[in-house]
């Protein structure tokens, strides 16, 4: 006879301080390469670079030592590191920008986003004792959404920046709501779907093998679709309107496992993209930009052109399998290379064989979120996981899969890589929330709180399954290995 | 800065950056498992009544010819609850199901009883027979109220667990 045990679950603080020495090593590698390719010598400010992340992400492990312990060991590394490998890819873009006679200073501000986010990311999970008390918000954090995603359209607050109205100024620097929006949108849908899930699983007829919702449950999908169309066609923004959409999308197969809302949800995606392409301008020209990239007329298009996205590309293909090594590649020749770029600027510098290290970490990010998921004991956690799982892996799947050209571009932010305070604001908040809820899925508790229908004898824990009793009696036989 | 120095830092940096990404999933390769699997150790004691499997091993003695069912299942498979993949041979006797330490297959369950159910044979058919448990037993969606017969892949509820007979 065999039988299966789970593996003994253990804090995991201690692996996860070694693997932050490992993170921080790449992070502060990276500045440290730039530096000696560029100028020869070690950047001067490396030392106050240094202390600034090594302090933060420490600070970071000490918090979670001390009200997360049983949190997940491989987030926090992981997280460090990509923004470590951002701010020397920020800094590095910064020195051929000035090598250019264009002084800027995205990687000092990067950095001070950067304190802020993590400070941020303990303040969360001090703050947050446990994730359920967000369900208690499901409809604040719906009206809080909403208003931050029509926030920059308000006028004399909201501004708009090449095209797209998503930024709002405030205190001279600007923002994006959408960012925080995104979080605050996927504690309301997991707060909704927690308490709708079965009329949205199981009511409805079925046709071709396929459990469709009845029409008045549809409500809720059009609605958020009708939400992300408004965000596309006032504030001109694709990236957070595919985001937005995909979310729903996603939180809603993953409250239900019904395949067919995901067929509703990419028949309405696609039905709302065909109509955007062909009616909205600024849509359309993403799209001939990204089907003919290389045509010449295409490519000199002033406004909407797809020079940036082939340049690029061209930066990709420079940097072949190895890459060109950092500090030594041309990542200055694509617009924007420091936020919407990124990817192109690092694949061109670490070549493939960095840019997968990268993907395969945003994996790793999205796979400890859904672990997470799987793991927790409230459906509300489950689902608030999962969600964030997706909004880490669809941002990464629609900046990626644009500045590649497999789908067209996007103004999405690669998380934690690109320039943009928002964008990290949020991501790291994300990150402690993912934290937060793994703490509580992986914190041994078998005492059920709520028994979900028979009840437990009392002092049934007194006998081991595996008490050398229980083998008395027990059949002797050829071992099947644990087979079920 | 000769160009020796920059091409090994530029190859290095990236192995740094494999080792990481690498020791992040070997970090997480035990949590992907998630199980391990325990050979149960095999106490004979020579007065111990033991019952006849169906395949004996090797090193038995010569088992008494008791014949076994040619086509009915042969184990029990635990394939829901806390002893998720464990499983139990069948012969031609009785099985008994519970959390107390004399059953067969004892359940570390806290939602089942002491002795919850007997499985036993009769005509070649395997039933099912719930011992007065405190949350029932079940075949299927079933609650078992009388000896049932059960087949293999009928799936069979106690407490937490979910049991299956298989071939």
């Amino acid at each position: 006879m065999a039988t299966v045990a789970a593996h003994q679950v253990r804090p995991g603080r201690g692996t996860e301080l070694w693997l932050l020495v490992l993170a921080l090593l790449v992070g502060l590698g990276a500045y440290a390469i730039v530096g000696l390719a560029t100028a020869d010598a070690l950047p001067p400010e490396l030392p106050w670079h240094a202390a600034v992340l090594v302090g933060l992400a420490l600070g970071l492990h000490v918090v979670l030592r001390w009200r997360a312990p049983w949190a997940d060991q491989v987030l926090l590394p992981a997280t460090v590191a990509l923004n470590g490998l951002g701010l020397a890819e920020i800094h590095r873009i910064d020195l051929a920008y000035a090598a250019r006679d264009r002084i800027t200073d995205f990687g000092g501000r990067q950095l001070g986003w950067t304190a802020l986010g993590m400070v941020l990311a303990a303040a969360v999970l001090i703050g947050l004792r446990d994730h359920r008390t967000l369900r208690r918000y499901t409809y604040t954090a719906m009206v809080v959404a909403l208003a931050l995603m029509v926030l920059p359209l308000v006028p004399g607050l909201g501004t708009q920046i090449n095209g797209a109205r998503i930024w709002i100024r405030l205190f001279g620097s600007s923002f994006q709501p959408a960012e925080v929006g995104k979080i605050a949108l996927a504690v309301f849908f997991a707060g909704y779907l927690v308490t709708n899930r079965d009329t949205l699983a199981l009511a409805g007829p079925k046709v071709l093998g396929l459990q469709l919702p009845r029409v008045r449950d549809l409500g809720p999908i059009l609605l958020a679709w009708l939400a992300s169309l408004a965000v596309l066609v006032f504030e001109r923004d694709l990236g957070t309107s595919l985001l937005f959409f995909g979310l729903f999308v996603a939180m809603l197969y993953l409250a239900t496992e019904r395949l067919s809302w995901v067929v509703i949800g990419l028949l309405l995606f696609a039905g709302g993209a065909t109509v955007a392409a062909t009616s909205l301008g600024h849509v359309h020209a993403r799209f001939v930009a990204w089907l003919h990239a290389f045509d010449p007329a295409v490519f000199n298009a002033s406004p909407g052109g797809s020079g940036q996205l082939v340049r690029g590309l061209f930066g990709l293909a420079s940097g072949g399998l190895f890459g060109t090594g950092l500090g030594q590649g041309r990542p200055d020749l694509v617009p924007f290379a420091e936020s919407d770029f990124i990817v192109s600027s690092i694949g061109e510098e670490l070549g493939l064989t960095g840019l997968l290290a990268i993907l395969v970490l945003y994996l790793v990010m999205t796979e400890r979120g859904l672990r997470t998921a799987v793991g927790v004991r409230d459906g509300f956690g489950k689902l608030f996981a999962g969600g964030m799982a997706v909004v880490v892996a669809l941002q990464c799947f629609v900046v990626v899969g644009g500045v590649t050209r497999l789908i067209p571009l996007t103004g999405l932010t690669m998380p934690f890589l690109a320039y943009g305070g928002s964008s990290l604001l949020a991501n790291w908040v994300i990150i402690a929330l993912l934290l937060r809820i793994s703490d509580s899925a992986r914190r041994p508790a078998p005492a059920p709180e709520e028994p979900p229908g028979p009840t437990p004898h009392a002092g049934s824990r007194t006998v081991p399954a595996n008490a050398d009793q229980a083998t008395e009696r027990i059949d002797v036989g050829p071992v099947r290995g644990g087979a079920a | 800065m000769s160009e020796l120095t920059i091409t090994l830092l530029r190859l290095g940096y990236l192995v740094l950056l494999w080792l990481f990404v690498l020791t992040a999933i070997a970090v997480l390769r035990r949590d992907l498992y998630g199980t391990r699997v325990v050979q149960r150790r095999l106490r004979v004691r020579p007065t111990a009544p033991r019952r006849t499997p169906t395949q004996p091993p090797e090193a038995a003695p010569a088992p008494p010819p008791v014949p076994a069912p040619p086509a009915g299942p042969r184990r029990i498979a635990v394939t829901g609850g806390p002893l998720r993949g464990t499983t139990v041979p069948l012969g031609s006797a009785a099985v008994l199901i519970g959390r107390a330490p004399s059953c067969t297959l004892v359940l570390d369950d806290d939602y089942s009883s002491q002795r919850h159910a007997r499985l036993y044979q009769q005509g070649g058919q395997w039933y099912v027979e719930d011992l007065g448990s405190t949350n029932g037993t079940f075949v299927g969606r079933e609650r078992v109220t009388e000896p049932t017969p059960v087949g293999p892949g009928t799936q069979l509820r106690v407490g937490q667990s979910t049991l299956e007979l298989q071939r």
